[in-house]
């Protein structure tokens, strides 16, 4: 089977449906969606809704920070982040924030482990980027292949049989063999927001029969989706960021 | 993490094989005959010496033959049947070569040129195979030559290849240079993993060593002696086999050389001269006498201190590619002007590719019951003429003495003699013409388009503007 893992959504209707029209043309079994589907983004309903409509057929979805934030505090957040978050809460229903707000933080299954932030104390939303804050993940769990977001911008991390973490060099479209040998980490990239240099929709898909592994990477009219950003009245640097992919 | 639940015994069964016979016993691997029932062909299964604890090297190197080996083809790469899981047994299973390896034809060693020459250039293309699909090998050495069944050479043992499209597992974790001392290039000495000239150092150490019965470097066996070849050169191969001819020194000489950028630009420019050894450009190198002297040797070890590293090829990953051009041009009257055209297309194709050489090619038709075979003075001159030609043509470009070659083939099928050709020089792009649209061209059918669909290689098409009509 072939999953889609897909993270940081962040209220960009354009951007998930260019990843959604892409994964179908790629013979995608089952989509994961790692959290953060509103903020920052103009369209939060369109996007809460479309993967409420996801998970009816089968997706496995979790919580991500921003998630968290529409009934829970955004103290913690920065002030575009809070902007949003504050813009963000009266443009869903009830029932979709309480559906937000329900969200698990962290799934297992089989040998695959999913969180928004990190394994480590998922509900700390810590940002892995560097090897050593992936070694406090493969510490806290034993799962073979973790599946994280959070960070939008895409990272591969093994820990082999003596404990060493290595960070690898992503390539786009080319499969890797996840070996049996070591467990793996995996950062998704964003779909909404990405900040790697490419504006492309970030996300991953993951062979379950081959255990190879591919970073795609899906463009989208990112021009339309800041403009509505713009006339949205939300903070200038959001329409910005789409634009250069930083 | 668990360790691994089975280990490798006579008899053992798993995922369907059956563990025969203990075929090797080596430092890092043991290596069986398995048989499987939906399997006949004979086949081996290589299991990693995994001890308790931390043991990185050897995991690693088996991990990363698990991972490069499955994603090569083709008949210079044993082939893969399966492979197991970690989690139960590591192993990986291939077909079973016949026969050994070549570390005993290299015992005989210094060969006969006729025999040399063209096992010389025979891995020099299976490299550029291995090459040309993303792999550095990094480990070449007599021992990792073998024959399968056929009789194609095949190179083995990938635990320190590198494919530049997947993870290096090896990376810096380990701080020790890794491959088989005598035959490593400088840089791999400098941790370097991403450059695929390493193996042309490597065959050019093996090439040494077939043409003079000895080691370029000796018997290598500590760093300290590993280091030394980023300052000193090894003794011309003549001043150890006199018989050996000038343009095998500048070969040999040319792929040792320390700059990466000095040697060969691809496996398969190599193999192209050592085919074409009337071709190859001689420099200083073929009539070196003796090593370079204590002062340039001292000089050299100087700046050797502050090196970390050489000039990496042009494009990442560009000595991929085999950097011979061919161009296809016919020379008769009446198309002149496209032969003028498919000169331009020539010239700014290598302008963008400063590494690459042209091969140019003239094809001589011939009738295909041949009446006159190869006696015929008319025939002859004929021939001279073309060749004759067909430089004058090139020369136009203003090519270096060495970056260009000429061949005139005579054939009575012009498209499949150039498809042929290009398979045999290995060459990446075709240049050649199409005559315009003509009712004797849909009679007489088009060359160009059956090298089209034949060709093992980009083609570019060259046409004469068409009137407006």
């Amino acid at each position: 089977m072939r999953i889609a893992l897909i993270s940081d959504i962040h209220g960009n209707r354009e951007a998930l449906e260019a990843v959604l029209a892409d994964a179908r043309a790629r013979d995608i079994g089952r989509f994961v969606v790692l959290g953060d589907i509103v903020g920052y983004g103009p369209d939060p309903d369109w996007c809460v809704a479309r993967v409420q409509a996801l998970q009816a057929e089968g997706a496995l979805v979790i919580q991500g920070n921003h998630d968290a934030a529409i009934e829970g505090s955004a103290r913690d957040m920065n002030g575009t982040a809070r902007a949003a978050i504050d813009w963000t809460r009266p443009r869903l229903s009830a029932a979709r924030s309480a559906w937000l707000s329900a969200l698990p933080l962290t799934i297992a299954e089989e040998d695959r482990f999913y969180a928004h932030a990190s394994a480590h104390c998922p509900g700390d939303w810590i940002y892995i980027t560097s090897e050593r804050g992936a070694m406090a993940s493969f510490r806290s769990c034993d799962a073979s292949l973790t599946f994280c977001g959070h960070v939008h911008e895409p990272a591969l991390y093994s820990c082999d049989r003596g404990g060493r973490v290595q960070a690898h060099a992503v390539k786009p479209r080319m499969p890797v063999p996840l070996l049996s040998s070591r467990r793996w980490l995996v950062v998704a990239g964003s779909v909404g927001q990405p900040r790697d240099g490419s504006p492309q929709a970030g996300w991953v898909i993951f062979d379950t029969r081959s255990r190879e592994l591919s970073f795609r990477r899906t463009p989208y009219d990112y021009v339309l989706t800041a403009g509505k950003i713009q006339a949205a009245g939300l903070p200038e640097d959001l329409a910005l960021r789409l634009r250069t992919g930083r | 993490m668990s360790r691994s639940q089975k280990r490798p015994v006579e008899g053992l069964q798993i995922d369907g094989f059956t563990l025969g016979k203990l075929l090797h016993r080596g430092g890092f691997a043991t290596i069986w005959e398995v048989t499987h029932p939906d399997h006949a062909r004979p086949m081996v299964m290589k299991v990693p010496t995994i001890l308790d604890g931390d043991d990185g090297p050897t995991i690693v190197g088996f991990e990363i033959e698990q991972m490069i080996l499955p994603r090569l083809s083709g008949p210079h790469v044993p082939q893969v049947i399966a492979s197991g899981d970690f989690a139960v047994m590591p192993y990986l299973v291939t077909e079973k070569l016949p026969g050994a390896s070549f570390q005993e034809l290299f015992d005989r060693a210094p060969l006969p040129l006729a025999e040399l020459v063209p096992l010389a250039a025979e891995i020099a293309a299976a490299l550029h195979e291995i090459h040309r699909q993303r792999v550095i090998h990094l480990d070449l050495k007599p021992g990792n030559l073998m024959r399968n069944e056929a009789g194609r050479l095949v190179l083995i043992d990938y635990g320190l290849a590198r494919h530049l499209d997947l993870p290096d597992l090896l990376g810096e974790e380990f701080a020790i240079p890794m491959g088989t001392f005598p035959y490593i290039a400088p840089e791999q000495y400098l941790h370097h993993r991403d450059d695929p000239r390493s193996d042309i150092f490597a065959l050019g150490a093996m090439l040494y060593e077939l043409a003079t019965g000895k080691l370029p470097f000796g018997q290598t066996t500590t760093l300290r002696a590993v280091r030394r070849r980023l300052w000193r050169d090894p003794v011309p191969p003549y001043a150890v086999n006199p018989d050996l001819p000038p343009w095998l020194q500048e070969i040999i000489l040319r792929a040792l050389e320390v700059e990466p950028e000095e040697r060969f630009q691809s496996a398969a420019q190599m193999a192209f001269d050592l085919e074409h050894p009337d071709q190859v450009r001689l420099t200083q190198r073929a009539s070196k006498r003796q090593q370079d002297g204590f002062w340039q040797g001292l000089k050299r070890r100087w700046r050797a201190r502050r090196i970390r590293g050489y000039e990496a090829p042009p494009v990442p990953g560009d000595a991929i590619r085999a950097q011979v051009v061919m161009a296809a041009v016919d020379l008769s009257p009446e198309m002149e002007a496209l032969s003028q055209e498919i000169l331009a297309a020539t010239r700014e194709i290598l302008h963008f590719r400063p590494e690459a050489r042209l091969a140019c090619v003239n094809v001589l038709r011939t009738a295909r019951i041949q009446l006159d075979q190869g006696t015929d003075e008319s025939g002859n001159n004929l021939h001279v003429a073309r060749l004759v030609a067909l430089k004058a043509w090139g020369e136009a470009l203003g090519l270096p003495e060495g970056r260009v070659t000429y061949t005139v083939l005579e054939a009575p099928d012009p498209g499949n003699a150039l498809t042929e050709h290009a398979t045999r020089i290995l060459a990446d792009h075709i240049v050649m013409g199409a005559r315009a649209s003509s009712a004797l061209r849909r009679y007489l059918g088009s060359v160009s388009a059956q090298v089209v669909a034949e060709a093992p290689c980009t083609v570019t098409i060259v046409r004469l503007p068409a009137p407006a009509a």
